[in-house]
């Protein structure tokens, strides 16, 4: 399981990094987005991975940390509204600028 | 338990809400909000000046639960410096909105008081995973407030702003993982010991942190390599917004010093080592850089986000000498500074509004109106800025060159540190020139605002008493200074259970 876990988290990680590199608005926020995830994963990994254990101690022999999960609920909240705040602001520079470029301008399209 | 510790969080945000709510009662009942909320910031921050002036911690914890279970808030002389000082500026900053900003787009005063706080709770916090919740709230709210007022210019600069500090909050996260994954907490008085007795081991990762936390951080103060998004973001808000985010550079320099001296700062080799290793030659280059910039920018906005940019420099280049006078000069210089780029933004939009063309641009060069008036407060401004007696600059700059010479990379701060002065002195010359010598008068000038006139000469006569009251003021920074150099006292306060040693220590 772990190393499925990592496996996943890498390759979140590498693909968010790609995507925030483009020159178009939507892919970095698709980058975001992906990043977000990966890093959702990982805090949720923090308190270490057990599998069929509550998080509430006394219920089971093994009890997972609920720290983490509280951690994560924040992060995927905060992380949430920040996507929908970056979504519209890039709605808004597209429509104010006339294009999807992060740079509010493409030099190869302007110069054409 | 005191509950007024945590007022200065509570209040800014209910008020807040309660203008979201209140919305579409008369403006100005939501300016009165706004004035009396900030207002009373001001008098917390007195209070906790003065509390924490005593030398002893005052600690809240949330909901009762003791620490390191409970999220805890912790006063001590740096938190009071730094919310006295977000108060003032912030009163400072919504009066100039009201003389007509604030109505140029929805919702300026709730958004006004989300970022304080958002500030406010950033600098009372004792939690890690706290301060990036308390970094999120101010940054949204700098986000729709950077925005505020509209145009190309702010919606280009905003999403370059919104991006990098999206990408910060995330390697935030995942150095929060790191840290909770190793220590199993994160109040920190208790991750600072839990740090300190970590296995050889877990130095490489706990390194790694610390470094990913310092990356988090610079993005937010500004340093060297991550520093491009601040010059654009800063000179395309509207003049008030952009003389409150003086102090939010400052937020990072507070997160360096409470979690490089008091989380890594801990243990026989202190994971800290590496980071102040790395901020020394960053801070010179971005102090040179920040010079450079003064130098060649083409509006008075630039001009002051490079003068910001100068100042983040100059302040960790102080910092990480690392010295008890040291410090307590940079926390002076820090307060100085603040309030003069604030000046100088509120100027720029005030000298703009009066010129016949290009607003606050180098490149035009038509005549300004009511230039006497203007010329003067732009002369004292300008010295004040640039570090002539007879204002703080001149006091704090002369006490940095002072605790500099203690240590032998001191010489480095000097040679930087008077190169940039001298630019700033020669951009400022050029610009006072340009736009009041050679032009003549006006036809027929402008009416002349006295509101914001009057509130800027106040702010430039804040920085004179800042200098006149220079002896307690340096005397309450060298505690101040003392008191962080200790962090065995802050963790004592926090965590009363556990016997620590009140040593010292060194970065």
């Amino acid at each position: 399981m772990e190393l499925l876990y990592a496996l996943t988290l890498g390759v979140l990680t590498t693909c968010g990094v790609y995507l925030l590199m483009r020159a178009r608005t939507f892919t970095v926020i698709l980058g975001l987005t992906l990043l977000s995830h990966a890093v959702n994963l990982y805090l949720f990994a923090s308190g270490r991975l057990v599998a069929g254990a509550p998080a509430i101690v006394g219920l089971s022999q093994r009890s997972a940390d609920p720290l983490p999960q509280a951690l994560v609920l924040t992060a995927i909240v905060i992380g949430f509204a920040m996507t929908a705040f970056v979504v519209v602001l890039a709605l808004k520079a597209a429509v104010e600028l006339r294009n999807d470029h992060v740079d509010g301008e493409n030099p190869e399209e302007d110069r054409a | 338990m005191n509950h007024a510790l945590i007022l200065p969080i509570l209040l800014p945000l209910l008020t807040g809400a309660g203008q979201l709510l209140f919305y579409r009662a008369p403006f100005a009942l939501q300016r009165l909000l706004g004035f009396a909320s900030t207002a009373w910031l001001v008098l917390m921050g007195i209070w906790a000046l003065s509390t924490a002036g005593s030398g002893d911690y005052l600690i809240y914890q949330a909901g009762d639960w003791p620490a390191p279970f409970g999220i805890v808030l912790v006063l001590d002389r740096l938190a009071a410096i730094m919310l006295a000082l977000t108060a003032v500026l912030g009163f400072c900053c919504l009066l100039y909105a009201s003389s007509g900003t604030d109505q140029r787009g929805a919702h300026f005063h709730a958004l006004f008081q989300f970022q304080l706080a958002g500030l406010n709770g950033a600098f009372l916090t004792g939690d890690l995973f706290n301060l990036f919740v308390f970094f999120e709230i101010l940054l949204i709210a700098s986000y729709a407030l950077l925005l505020h007022g509209g145009g190309r210019a702010r919606s280009r600069a905003g999403l370059h702003y919104v991006i990098i500090n999206l990408v910060g909050s995330a390697l935030f996260l995942i150095a929060l993982g790191t840290l909770y994954g190793l220590s199993g907490t994160l109040n920190m008085a208790d991750l600072a010991l839990r740090v300190a007795e970590a296995p050889p081991e877990d130095a490489p990762l706990l390194a790694a942190a610390s470094l990913i936390l310092l990356v988090v951080f610079g993005i937010k103060a500004a340093i060297l390599p991550l520093l491009f998004w601040l010059p654009r973001a800063y000179s395309a808000a509207s003049a008030p917004v952009a003389a409150l985010f003086a102090i939010m550079t400052k937020v990072g320099i507070y997160a360096i010093l409470r979690i490089f001296l008091l989380v890594f700062a801990l243990g026989e080799s202190p994971v800290a080592a590496t980071a102040w290793g790395w901020l020394w030659p960053l801070a010179l280059l971005t102090l040179a850089l920040g010079g450079i910039g003064v130098l060649g920018s083409d509006s008075l906005r630039t001009l002051t986000a490079y003068l910001v940019i100068l100042s983040v420099g100059t302040l960790l280049a102080t910092i990480s000498l690392g010295t008890a006078a040291s410090l307590g000069a940079a926390l002076f210089y820090l307060i100085h500074s603040t309030l003069m780029a604030a000046v100088f933004f509120l100027l720029a939009d005030l000298l703009g509004q009066q010129r016949e063309t290009g607003y606050d641009r180098f490149s035009a060069t038509g005549p300004i109106g009511h230039r006497w008036v203007l010329g003067t407060l732009f002369f004292v401004s300008a010295i004040a800025m640039a570090g002539l007696p007879p204002f703080a600059g001149f006091v704090s700059k002369a006490w940095i060159l002072q605790a500099s010479l203690e240590s032998a990379q001191g010489l480095w701060l000097w040679g930087v540190l008077l190169a940039s002065a001298l630019l700033v002195i020669i951009a400022a010359s050029r610009t006072g020139s340009s736009w009041f010598w050679r032009p003549g008068d006006m036809a027929k000038p402008y009416p002349l605002e006295r509101g914001p006139l009057t509130l800027v000469s106040i702010m430039v006569g804040l920085n004179g008493l800042l200098a006149i009251f220079g002896d307690p003021v340096m005397g309450y920074l060298e505690l101040t200074a003392e008191q962080l150099r200790a962090p065995g006292g802050y963790i004592a306060a926090v965590l009363p259970e556990v016997g620590i040693s009140l040593e010292e220590i060194s970065p």
